[in-house]
């Protein structure tokens, strides 16, 4: 080997050498400044809006277990890395009692424990970083006027090496940015503009599904919103950039803010995980929030090419067959013409035939549909749902891929056959 | 590595999937045949396993709604909703659904009124089939073992509000919520009284227990009566209305 070839080995070596041992370097918990307006975080009204502010974030969703005390933590989130456990936001030694002001908000800003430890991203900490100081101090403040409760919550079981600090460390590197330290104001921006960013980035964390993710669960731009597979749950989230798929820019503000209040609007059902962002999110939102979110949502810029290459045909044995079965199992529902059903001037069964979810590129929704049924979010503008049969005991991944294949190629439909191969990854091996 | 969502499969519910496999395929979601703005109608996510107007599936494993006291099916849409008991289909059937409406689904295979059908043939020994009507009728007053008389009703049809009838059920159905019970898989309200009973039952008591239960013919009162004035043998937290009040 050449001196040079040699010199430069060792070069890159001690490069090396120096990335690991400064990934690898314990951190210090990064200094704070002490909040500008110092909170009282006995105040009713800062509690109260601390409240309404964990409502905006969904936390419970993540941070209370099926059926336990509200914010006890405990709740199993699975990821591709292991299963991560929602943490215990009550006031109580394992929970946030020993926390301050500054420790939440450093959690929030920095993705950082208390102790320095670096936290893990199934915290949405790209969205957190986005909220003001004052919106986490009156969080903080929620949190800390709960019952406290002590149940223990099981530490995380996070395959190696991702459970290292090293690797979360890599890993915000690569696509951690923290938000501004002040409030965002803009005179270009109409505040309610200014409003809706901040919801859909900051506590709403749209992108936290709405991202395309890489083998590493990561995005250049984890604010993203053009759609992806959702980790584990195997349910597509949608682009919000996308007219073909779930963008709004042709939805009135109106039609927008009645998906997020009442789960319904135009001829859409809102399914899956967004049910449950509706249940227990954004139906309780103030009407002035929900517009701001909406007035946002509906200006995004729509990709430059959307999709509108002539997908394959399907096979005729797949629409012949498939056609039976939708005779047989959804035309009483859906219609002959998959025209659907409307009750009292609104959706009861949704049309299928010019349906977005139908249409969609990615089949993961519609196949998780059929398998598993299932109803709306009941709402106070929609309280009485009408019902999915599942359907995971009783069709196989061919009949399934047949039917669905009948349905995205019907009626003027224009979408890419499902095969069974299709059908059985998004099944998986535990799928039923 | 566990990979619990509310999209897969514990391990522990393999048993119930295989049980709910076995069934060959389900009956067709038995429709109306043209569209009405009903309870029916909002209910065929339900009727597709549970049978038309709740009547149970024939394969068994499926149990009958109708009739059974709307305070039982509303604790069970409750229990599935948190984590009491386990089944991924049913908790993410009711998992997006209001209190309120839990109740008024409830209400309404409660007041299905319809026939039950004939009980099953006996597939169990004499022996077995005596010692579960002496447990059903009478307990078992050494090993703490109450009657399932003095809770269910005289004639096993259940006591309003909350409490079922134990007859027009397949044995499997029987076998496994006792077996779920005694597992700690299935729960009720605190204090739970029949998880209390079924841990002091084995495995011989389950079976004789169900297979009695499964053979016997329905009384011609079917439904269920209203509470009487002795006190239960147990206190039982699922035996009262939910919380909330109604019903």
């Amino acid at each position: 080997m050449s001196r040079i070839a040699l010199r430069a080995f060792a070069v890159l070596l001690l490069i090396g050498v120096a990335v690991v041992a400064w990934l690898a370097w314990p951190a210090q918990p990064i200094a704070v400044p002490p909040a500008t307006v110092a909170a009282d975080l006995r105040d009713p009204n800062t509690i109260e809006r601390g409240r309404y502010l964990s409502v905006l974030g969904n936390c419970q969703a993540c941070h209370t277990p099926r059926g336990g005390e509200p914010f006890a933590g405990g709740y199993a989130l699975p990821t591709p890395f292991g299963t991560v456990y929602g943490s215990n936001l009550t006031p109580s030694e394992s929970g946030l009692g020993p926390w301050s002001a500054d420790d939440f908000w450093r959690a929030m800003h920095h993705g950082q424990g208390p102790d320095g430890r670096w936290l893990n991203p199934a915290f949405p900490y790209n969205n957190t970083t986005q909220v003001t100081r004052e919106d986490s101090d009156a969080l903080y403040a929620y949190f800390r006027s709960l019952p406290p409760v002590d149940t223990p919550v099981p530490p995380h079981d996070i395959r190696w090496p991702y459970n290292t600090q090293l690797a979360l460390k890599a890993w915000r590197t690569l696509y951690f940015k923290a938000g501004p330290e002040e409030p965002p104001t803009s005179a270009a921006r109409a505040p309610e503009m200014l409003r809706g960013a901040y919801l859909v980035n900051g506590l709403g964390h749209c992108s936290a599904c709405h991202v395309p993710r890489d083998a590493l669960g990561g995005q250049g731009d984890m604010l993203g919103l053009s759609g992806g597979l959702i980790p584990m749950q195997r349910w597509y989230a949608p682009s919000l950039l996308d007219p073909a798929e779930a963008g709004l820019q042709d939805w009135s503000v109106d039609e927008i803010v009645a998906l997020f209040k009442d789960g319904r609007a135009r001829d859409a059902l809102v399914s899956g995980p967004m049910a449950e962002v509706v249940q227990h999110s954004t139906q309780h939102w103030a009407p002035a929030d929900l517009r701001a979110m909406a007035s946002y949502l509906q200006q995004l810029p729509k990709p430059p090419a959307s999709r509108s290459e002539n997908p394959p045909a399907a096979d005729g044995r797949a629409l012949s067959v498939g056609g039976k079965r939708y005779e047989q199992h959804c035309a009483q529902c859906h219609g002959n013409q998959g025209e659907g059903i409307t009750s009292q001037g609104a959706t009861a069964y949704p049309a299928l035939a010019g349906n977005r979810a139908v249409t969609m590129a990615s089949p993961a929704n519609l196949v998780q549909i059929v398998l598993n049924g299932g109803f709306g979010p009941a709402t106070e503008g929609h309280p009485r749902p009408f019902g999915m049969p599942p359907f995971v005991l009783q069709l196989n991944d061919q009949e399934l891929a047949d039917v669905l294949t009948y349905v995205r190629t019907q009626w003027g439909n224009q979408a890419p056959p499902v095969s069974a191969l299709d059908v059985q990854q998004l099944r998986g091996p535990l799928g039923r | 590595m566990t990979l619990f969502s509310r999209l897969t499969l514990p391990p522990h519910w393999r048993p119930s999937l295989l049980l709910a496999l076995a069934c060959v395929g389900l009956p067709a979601a038995a429709q109306p045949p043209t569209f009405e703005d009903t309870m029916a109608q909002r209910m065929v996510a339900c009727t597709a396993c549970h049978g038309n107007q709740g009547r149970a599936a024939p394969d068994g494993y499926y149990p009958r709604l109708a009739g059974k006291p709307a305070g039982y099916l509303y604790n069970q849409l409750l229990h599935f909703r948190d984590g009491r008991r386990t089944y991924r289909l049913m908790t993410q059937m009711v998992d997006p659904l209001s209190d309120a409406y839990l109740l008024e689904i409830a209400e309404h295979f409660a007041a299905m009124d319809v026939p039950y059908p004939a009980p099953a043939k006996a597939q169990a020994t004499p022996q077995e089939l005596q010692r579960g009507e002496q447990l059903a009728l009478h307990g078992d007053a050494a090993r703490r073992l109450p009657a399932c008389v003095a809770c269910h009703g005289a004639a096993l049809t259940g006591v309003q509000p909350a409490t079922p009838g134990l007859l027009g059920l397949p044995r499997d159905y029987l076998n496994a919520q006792l077996g779920a019970w005694r597992t700690g898989q299935r729960k009720a309200h605190a204090p739970d009284c029949m998880a209390d009973i079924a841990q002091r039952l084995d495995i011989r008591d389950i079976a004789a227990v169900s297979a009695w239960l499964s053979t016997q013919r329905l009384p011609a009162n079917t439904h269920a009566v209203a509470p009487g004035a002795a006190p239960l043998p147990l206190q039982c937290g699922s035996a009262m209305p939910p919380k909330g009040g109604r019903p």
